[in-house]
């Protein structure tokens, strides 16, 4: 095989092929670390780690040849620079820290490894996970593989903060990746890059080694190309872990079994909240259109209300700050990571986060400690906390009526880079969409069904009950057929 | 009892509620699996938790609840259950997480009490306001080097119970002996080893003064008193200094103050500028903490006797004085000597040698209960020597003496060395008119009246028989040969 054909594979195809022995995974690994190398200038990479995953799959190779692979045996995946790799620098896309090499493995990186994926190496994210464009990275801005058809030389953001791994999946630099999901940082990047994108259930899986943002929100998902691949991925990264207590003590389930392609009789929620007036005309038709093809498929669309989904956003820029100006203030030059010396300790503290964090990681830890602070904590954070029972009671309450629901993932399609920098609450507009799901910590999923006049992808996000992905998976692998959506990036077209 | 400084304008009177920071007993730290030794190499015992490393979770030590559940029955308080983690924000080089895992508005025990067992006999009730449970920070060594600080993380997330008086306490000395019983009840449980010196059991005192019948004036947080007699003496000072201030026309500032051992007083310790925003919020890597009540009831069944419960046992079944009870019940150890001394024995005996001679020999030799100069067995066997009159109890002191020297059996040391008390009423009598003989002169001027010369017979009397006289057979039958 081609190495294109190699890396244009879904990560079902790679297993089947690699178990049929028609390519080893040493070829397999070889064309992704070669289109890696062919895509550099898209930025999607902090951390090439092409010797361990030649390693890597030499040893795959020996394991695949005793039958004793595991699931993802010898499979080349990124993984999102966000995820503690033991020996392998982790930055978390900060200068703070730029040259900070962990001693342990996350416990989902460790999952996966254990499934026989090969890691090529960690992918670049908005610094600390803070942002829907990829471009506060200190490693420089990622660039969305797709281009306009209007302005092609216009560079595009690939979303974020998974916005390096998806521009990886997107471009054929990876058979899957790892997000992680605070706000929508797995779906808004899956859906501005034409790729599907998962984020589980808060606690479905582990986030012991994952550089904590806000931390009863983080939660690690896949992202890949079709929603079989997302099932393979997620299956091998779920999973119960003593070491992160709010990690749930559930059995995980069989995912790709969900995939039954029957979603006859399931209910179809279309909250009415969703379809604010300013949305374009093109995403309202990719919505509808979305409803017809699950209605068409045996399912009921029923309109469902979420009211207090508008307090959504208001309340996610209370309780996410808050949490991370808490979550890091152990970058202190103390003990890891970057340190510039002062004349004191507070100067050296001072001078080292000052340095070491970039803009948007500076407003979102004093946005979050002005909400902590005394005298104003009863009237954001207690009060953030009270809105976001609500949203999530208009959820379970939803949930009586309907099996899932279905909304778009993200309001516009990908946006130039820049072209939201001077106004941060408009770049967080983007993330309208999917922060509901997340404060109430439902599984959420985004597939690409459609693109733009202008010739980008994109995305629907169905959202599920707590820790049923599979009717989430079910729904969108049939949502995935209908919609057929088989557009390439310029450039990848094989 | 309540004590009254006067001051210019009249009486005062203090108000002192403590704050005590006890290291729960257990392997491991609060929230890793670290080992929590005291006086290990710097930084040997941490963990990737306790390093607060990125990506790193707290996981809650089940022995640590166990322990705060425990003390908190002990306190005869309130259990909560359901707590909740919060973070205490702030930053210092020994707090890697920039935060302090702690418990704010729920803490996992309420409102409970401390009975005080005052010298004079009296009890006084101290009302515990909460227990929480909360991770120590590490410890910066400012004097290792002239220019650096060097931190060690070994006490980094070790759990600690904060329990909190309500201000109950109007004098030092009542401040004193609420600690000692805090920690005489956190050693029986086995919940806290209460060693001040290396820390483990830790005393913040908030001080204010009042004129009597006055509502609460402002306090000030005394840090840093790591003995008892420095807390009394810090009280005190602050207490003094309080006085001073208003009688001066000034105000008192509510503030933190370090006590100062060497110069006996308290001085500020952080000024308005600096004053602390702790931004707690619920910590987000930790649940809610929830107990069952079968869970709770369970370690109820389970509580040892506690001093106080020893103590009126002691009291009833000993007949011993609440005072002698209340010592001999402080230290465990000391209590379970006494009970194999006393048991089957005169208490009041077995009691005044408990806390009497042994204590005292104890002390002089620096020995602990633990490792104790004479064994309870002899030591009861000493009083049964006493019993069965076999020697008296002047002989006892001396086989006492000779038991600690040689660590054998009072029985063989006394057969050894021929201490067997003389109740042979015929040689005590051959002893006694020996002495009316050599003494006729005396004899003549008792018999006309000078009574006190009786003691001078009994001496001569015991001298002669080396103390080995029974001393009641001596003055019976001296008495009936000088009267008949």
């Amino acid at each position: 095989m081609s190495p294109t054909q190699l890396t244009g594979m879904t990560l079902r195809q790679a297993r089947d092929g690699l178990l049929k022995k028609s390519f080893s995974a040493v070829e397999l690994v070889e064309s992704h670390i070669d289109a890696i190398a062919t895509h550099s200038q898209l930025n999607a990479f902090i951390t090439e780690t092409p010797d361990l995953a030649r390693a890597q799959a030499v040893k795959a190779d020996e394991r695949l040849a005793r039958q004793e692979g595991g699931p993802l045996e010898g499979l080349p995946i990124a993984m999102k620079d966000l995820f503690c790799t033991e020996g392998v620098r982790t930055t978390a896309a900060s200068r703070i820290l730029g040259n900070f090499v962990p001693p342990y493995e996350s416990t989902v990186s460790a999952n996966l490894k254990q499934a026989g994926a090969v890691m090529l190496g960690k992918t670049s994210l908005d610094e600390f996970a803070m942002g829907s464009s990829n471009t506060t990275s200190a490693f420089g801005a990622v660039i969305n593989p797709w281009k306009r058809r209007s302005d092609p030389e216009a560079r595009l953001v690939p979303g974020g903060s998974s916005g390096g791994s998806a521009a990886a999946v997107a471009a054929r630099m990876a058979l899957a990746a790892t997000g992680t999901d605070t706000g929508g940082s797995i779906r808004q990047p899956a859906a501005f890059c034409g790729i599907v994108g998962l984020k589980p259930t808060y606690g479905r899986c582990s986030r012991w080694g994952i550089i904590a943002f806000a931390s009863s929100l983080d939660q690690a998902g896949p992202m890949a190309r079709t929603v079989e691949d997302v099932a393979m991925m997620l299956q091998a990264m779920a999973g119960h872990d003593p070491k992160d207590s709010t990690s749930a003590p559930i059995a995980v389930p069989d995912f790709s079994a969900a995939l039954t392609g029957d979603i006859r009789g399931l209910k179809i929620g279309v909250p009415k909240e969703y379809r604010p007036s300013g949305l374009s005309s093109e995403m309202v038709k990719l919505w509808d259109d979305g409803i017809d093809m699950l209605k068409d498929a045996g399912a009921t669309p029923v309109e469902i209300s979420l009211p207090h989904s508008k307090y959504a956003l208001a309340t996610y820029y209370i309780v996410a700050p808050a949490e991370c100006s808490s979550n890091l203030a152990r970058y202190d030059g103390v003990r890891y990571g970057l340190r510039v010396e002062g004349k004191t300790l507070d100067e050296m503290y001072a001078k080292t986060r000052a340095a070491g964090f970039g803009t948007e990681v500076r407003r979102r830890i004093m946005i979050g400690t002005y909400v902590l602070s005394a005298g104003y904590y009863d009237a954001y954070y207690a009060k953030a906390q009270k809105l976001r029972s609500l949203i999530a009671r208009d959820f379970q309450q939803a949930f009586e009526l309907v099996d899932v629901i279905l909304t778009p993932t993200a309001p516009t399609p990908a946006f130039a880079i820049g072209d939201n920098d001077e106004d941060p609450v408009t770049m967080w507009l983007n993330d309208i969409f999917t922060v509901p799901t997340s404060l109430a910590g439902l599984p959420g999923l985004s597939l690409p069904t459609g693109l733009s006049a202008d010739g980008l992808p994109l995305g629907l996000q169905l959202i599920g009950r707590p820790f049923d992905e599979e009717t989430l998976l079910r729904v969108a692998g049939v949502l995935e057929k209908a919609a057929a959506f088989t557009a390439l990036p310029p450039g990848l077209g094989g | 009892m309540s004590m009254v400084i006067q001051g210019e304008t009249g009486d005062w009177e203090m108000v002192i509620g403590l704050e005590v920071h006890a290291q729960v007993t257990s392997q491991a730290k609060l929230f890793s699996g670290a080992a929590t030794d005291f006086g290990r190499p710097p930084n040997s015992q941490v963990s990737l938790v306790d390093a607060a490393m990125p990506g790193m979770l707290p996981v809650i030590n089940e022995q640590c609840i166990y322990q705060a559940v425990r003390t908190g029955l002990g306190l005869r308080a309130v259990i909560n259950l359901t707590s909740v983690f919060a973070r205490k924000n702030y930053f210092y080089a020994d707090l890697p997480q920039g935060y302090q895992i702690s418990q704010y508005e729920q803490p996992i025990v309420g409102e409970g009490e401390v009975v005080l067992d005052m010298p004079d006999g009296s009890t006084r009730r101290v009302g515990i306001e909460r227990l929480h449970l909360e991770q120590d920070a590490g410890k910066s060594l400012h004097d290792q080097h002239p220019t650096k600080s060097f931190i060690d993380l070994n006490r980094s997330g070790v759990a600690l119970m904060e329990i909190v008086s309500k201000p109950d306490m109007r004098c030092p000395e009542e401040a004193a002996v609420y600690v000692a019983k805090l920690r005489s009840i956190l050693r029986y449980l086995g919940s806290c080893d209460g060693n001040m010196a290396e820390g483990s059991l830790r005393c913040d005192a908030n001080v204010s003064v009042r004129k009597p019948g006055e509502g609460l004036r402002t306090r000030a947080e005394i840090k840093n008193v790591n003995s008892l007699r420095f807390l009394q003496q810090a009280i005190e000072y602050e207490a003094r200094r309080q006085i001073d201030l208003y009688e001066e026309g000034g105000q008192v500032v509510q503030e933190t103050r370090l006590f100062d051992a060497n110069k006996g007083e308290t001085r500020s310790m952080r000024s308005k500028e600096h004053a602390h925003d702790y931004r707690y919020f619920p910590d987000p890597d930790l649940l809610p903490l929830t107990l069952t009540p079968a869970y709770v009831s369970a370690i109820k069944a389970d509580l040892p006797e506690l001093p106080d419960q020893k103590k009126e046992r002691f009291v009833r079944e000993y007949c011993l004085t609440p005072y002698d009870a209340g010592v001999l019940v402080a230290e465990q150890a000391n209590a379970d000597f006494f009970e194999t001394v006393a048991k089957g024995r005169d208490a009041k005996l077995a009691c005044n040698w408990v806390t009497g001679d042994f204590a005292a020999v104890m002390n002089r030799l620096g020995r602990s209960i633990e490792d104790p100069p004479v064994t309870a067995e002899h030591l009861g066997q000493l009083i049964d020597l006493i019993a069965d009159n076999t020697i008296s109890g002047r002989i006892a002191k001396e086989v006492f003496e000779l038991m600690v020297e040689t660590g054998q059996a009072p029985a063989v040391l006394v057969e050894e060395r021929g201490l067997k008390q003389v109740t042979d009423s015929g040689a005590i009598e051959a002893a006694i008119d020996a002495v009316l003989t050599a003494n006729s002169g005396k004899v003549s001027e008792y018999r006309s009246g000078k009574d006190k010369l009786f003691g001078f017979f009994v001496g001569q009397v015991m001298k002669n028989t080396g103390g080995k006289a029974n001393p009641a057979l001596v003055n019976d039958v001296l008495r009936k040969k000088l009267e008949g």
